[in-house]
């Protein structure tokens, strides 16, 4: 802790006179924990913008029959939900920390590009605004699903447009962003910091950021023809001329499916941050736990057609892909085996992040388990295109990827304001969400077992009970999420003072090395690690 | 100097990350002739292009198939249906069979049919040695035509198949050029 003062005294003259004031300090922002802080408001806003359009989709599930929206609009809504929740919300969320983080975790004095970093960072906002702009096109927003699947991408309104525009432009983000993050990582890091002693949190990004600059330019490339199809004549997609709507399919899910998991990657970063420093003991198994993330990214380039068993393919390929899946069990297994084996015999304790941590375990393991089941391919026949999948993909990517940021945040909140959150509160906000969600997506497995199809508004009476428990439970989930506002701004403007290191068992540079809050400039001088 | 000198190795490292970025960008593209070749290999796409020579011409006595005709026009003001509804035969049988269509709109247009099968598991046993899908078709404002499909059942056909509906449908194909025909461009 005296290290830590020391270090913030030699900076302290730095600090001031360069910070600029006003908003010209948060346009012109370089400094990555700015930027940080900026991607984690957005992603906020955007997930609160994601979660009105559930609500709305949940509104109008609430009882069968047609009461609230129009069918076009319902699609619509049902449509950008997921754009904005995977594009404007989880993913930010994510960049959000690595840019806080990672210089901190490496010693680093910020990222290496930060003038792009702040580009980057600039662009996400006008890509949100097309995406709510298209709802107020002409025909109102494209229904086509966050999939945008052809051929009624090739014929939907001028609402399209703008989405793929606005696709372009998130994908540019992103893309950037991880140039920044892999060149930081690589190149920015303490002396006597090897690749292997960084970490957990910034192998993980290693490896997502690696997959976003492999497969975010495949989906722009899919949007671009899609966009060519509609005004240029070409016929990738067209069957008249000679293309193929599954070509479509084929190249959205190779970025679709590495996209998974680079939502969830970052997240198995956080937890393997959280569950070590609650349980008192160090990670257990961690050079298994960089092998096992590059496992599942590589595996994920191979098992893209799972999602379209249904589109016709030869029973060879069927086969295939349905073991490659299958196999991604193994290596998620091992990181699953191990959070459980850190906490083996460790002095636990369960603050809030720890709770969203084991949130995150319990509830993701359940929703890797649908998965494995969805990965077999005549099962999958059967409950392709049901809530069977919407129950499986929100338990991943809710409970999953959300609840580790929940984690993230809760746990880093004090390292970056200065100040602790409300214990009681922050409590408070696990079980409501963590009952909330279990009313509105357990339930849902029923519902596609039962054969309700996904993605329409209206429904045959027998779903009507367990419809109503998901609205219940989804307007539950969504109040919830306003008590998490409500926390963190109390805890920016009111909250106690926090020590360097409110967390026993925490041992990254950013805890031992750097005094609460993080000063805006840390580690000008290289940490040295032995 | 060792800030340069990271400087420029971070500059380095962003270069190849823009050049593979750019790259996959293209590998996007190349996934379109991949997936093409792909189909064509495996056979199961390769819905207007002629069969390979039909290899075994045993024709089958020993069991009916029945034919079913149908027929769309996607968007186009087309009158397009076939000369017969259903035809009974036997596999191995070469059949010839014709498909009537008028442009009924002002304009000349080019159109392309694209065949679809069901059930869809017996489209690699209907082998097409000639058809109108094979090639574009444009027609003046007005003209007609009679356009034949000649094919034979393949008789490894499963013996669950009793029917197969054989379906075109004429999309428009935006922007070829039409044939100067009668001087209408």
């Amino acid at each position: 802790m005296d290290a830590a003062h020391a270090q913030s005294h030699d900076h302290s003259h730095d600090d001031h006179g360069h910070k600029p004031s006003g908003i010209m300090r948060w346009v012109k922002s370089t400094n990555h924990k700015d930027i940080g802080t900026m991607y984690l408001w957005f992603s906020f806003c955007m997930f609160l913008v994601g979660g009105v359009m559930a609500l709305i989709i949940r509104s109008e599930l609430f009882q069968p029959g047609l009461q609230i929206v129009r069918p076009d609009f319902f699609n619509s809504m049902t449509t950008y939900h997921g754009l904005i929740m995977v594009f404007g919300a989880i993913m930010p969320a994510f960049v959000g920390f690595a840019n806080w983080l990672i210089p901190m975790q490496i010693g680093a004095p910020d990222m290496a590009f930060p003038r792009m970093n702040n580009l980057s960072f600039w662009l996400l906002p006008p890509a949100a605004l097309l995406l709510i702009a298209a709802q107020f096109m002409p025909g109102g927003g494209a229904g086509v699903g966050w999939t945008m699947y052809a051929p009624l991408s090739t014929q939907a309104g001028p609402a399209m447009d703008l989405t793929i525009f606005a696709v372009h432009t998130l994908g540019i983000s992103s893309i950037m962003g991880s140039i920044n993050i892999i060149t930081t990582i690589l190149n920015m890091r303490a002396p006597g910091l090897t690749l292997m002693k960084m970490p957990l949190f910034c192998w993980t990004w290693l490896i997502t950021a690696y997959l976003l600059v492999a497969v975010m330019p495949v989906l722009a490339g899919a949007v671009t023809m899609t966009l060519t199809d509609r005004h240029f004549g070409t016929h990738f997609f067209n069957a008249a001329g000679g293309g193929d709507p599954v070509l479509y399919q084929h190249i959205f899910w190779f970025f679709g499916h590495p996209e998974v998991y680079i939502i969830a990657i970052p997240a198995f970063g956080v937890v393997s941050q959280v569950i070590p420093a609650f349980s008192r003991k160090p990670l257990f198994g961690y050079a298994s736990m960089v092998y096992a993330t590059a496992s599942i990214a590589i595996l994920s380039f191979m098992v893209w057609a799972h999602h379209m068993y249904t589109s016709g393919m030869p029973v060879e390929a069927q086969l295939y892909f349905m073991y490659a899946t299958a196999l991604i069990a193994v290596p998620t297994g091992v990181k699953v085996f191990n959070w459980v084996a850190t906490m083996w015999k460790g002095s636990l304790t369960f603050e809030t992040p720890m709770l969203f941590s084991l949130g995150f375990l319990f509830l993701f393991t359940l929703g890797g388990f649908t998965g494995l089941v969805l990965s077999i391919t005549p099962v999958d026949v059967q409950l392709h295109d049901t809530y069977y999948v919407v129950a499986h993909f929100h338990y991943v990517m809710v409970a999953g990827a959300l609840f580790s940021a929940f984690a993230g945040i809760y746990f880093w909140l004090p390292k970056w304001t200065g100040k602790m959150y409300n214990e009681t509160l922050g409590k408070w906000h696990f079980w409501l969400s963590l009952v909330f969600f279990n009313v509105t997506f357990f339930v849902q497995h029923f519902l596609g077992l039962a054969g309700m199809p996904r993605r329409i508004p209206d429904y045959a009476l027998q779903f009507a009970e367990f419809n109503m428990i998901s609205s219940i439970g989804a307007f539950g989930f969504g109040l919830s999420q306003l008590l998490f506002l409500y926390i963190v701004i109390k805890c920016i403007t009111s909250g106690e003072k926090a020590p360097d290191k409110p967390w026993e068992g925490a041992d990254s540079l950013e805890w031992t090395h750097l005094p609460t809050p993080a000063p805006w400039h840390s580690f000008e001088t290289p940490p040295v690690i032995k | 100097m060792n800030s340069m000198k990271s400087e420029r190795a971070n500059r380095r490292m962003m270069t190849r990350l823009s050049i593979f970025a750019v790259a996959m960008f293209g590998f996007g593209f190349l996934l379109v002739p991949f997936y093409e070749k792909i189909c064509e290999v495996t056979g199961v796409n390769n819905l207007i292009k002629p069969a390979a020579a039909v290899e075994n011409t045993q024709i089958d006595k020993s069991r009916w198939v029945t034919l079913e005709f149908d027929s769309n026009a996607h968007g186009l003001e087309w009158d397009f249906k076939p000369v017969q509804r259903s035809v009974r035969v036997h596999p191995g049988e070469m059949i010839q069979i014709e498909y009537d269509v008028r442009n009924n709109s002002a304009n000349a247009i080019v159109g392309q049919a694209i065949p679809s099968y069901g059930p869809k598991h017996a489209a690699p046993y209907v082998k097409k040695l000639e058809c109108f899908c094979f090639k574009q078709q444009p027609l003046q404002a007005g003209e007609g035509k009679r356009m034949p499909v000649q094919f034979v059942i393949d008789s490894a056909l499963p013996a669950d198949v009793n029917t197969i509906t054989l379906s075109y449908t004429f999309f428009e194909v935006k922007g070829a050029a039409m044939p100067k025909a009668g001087g209408q461009g």
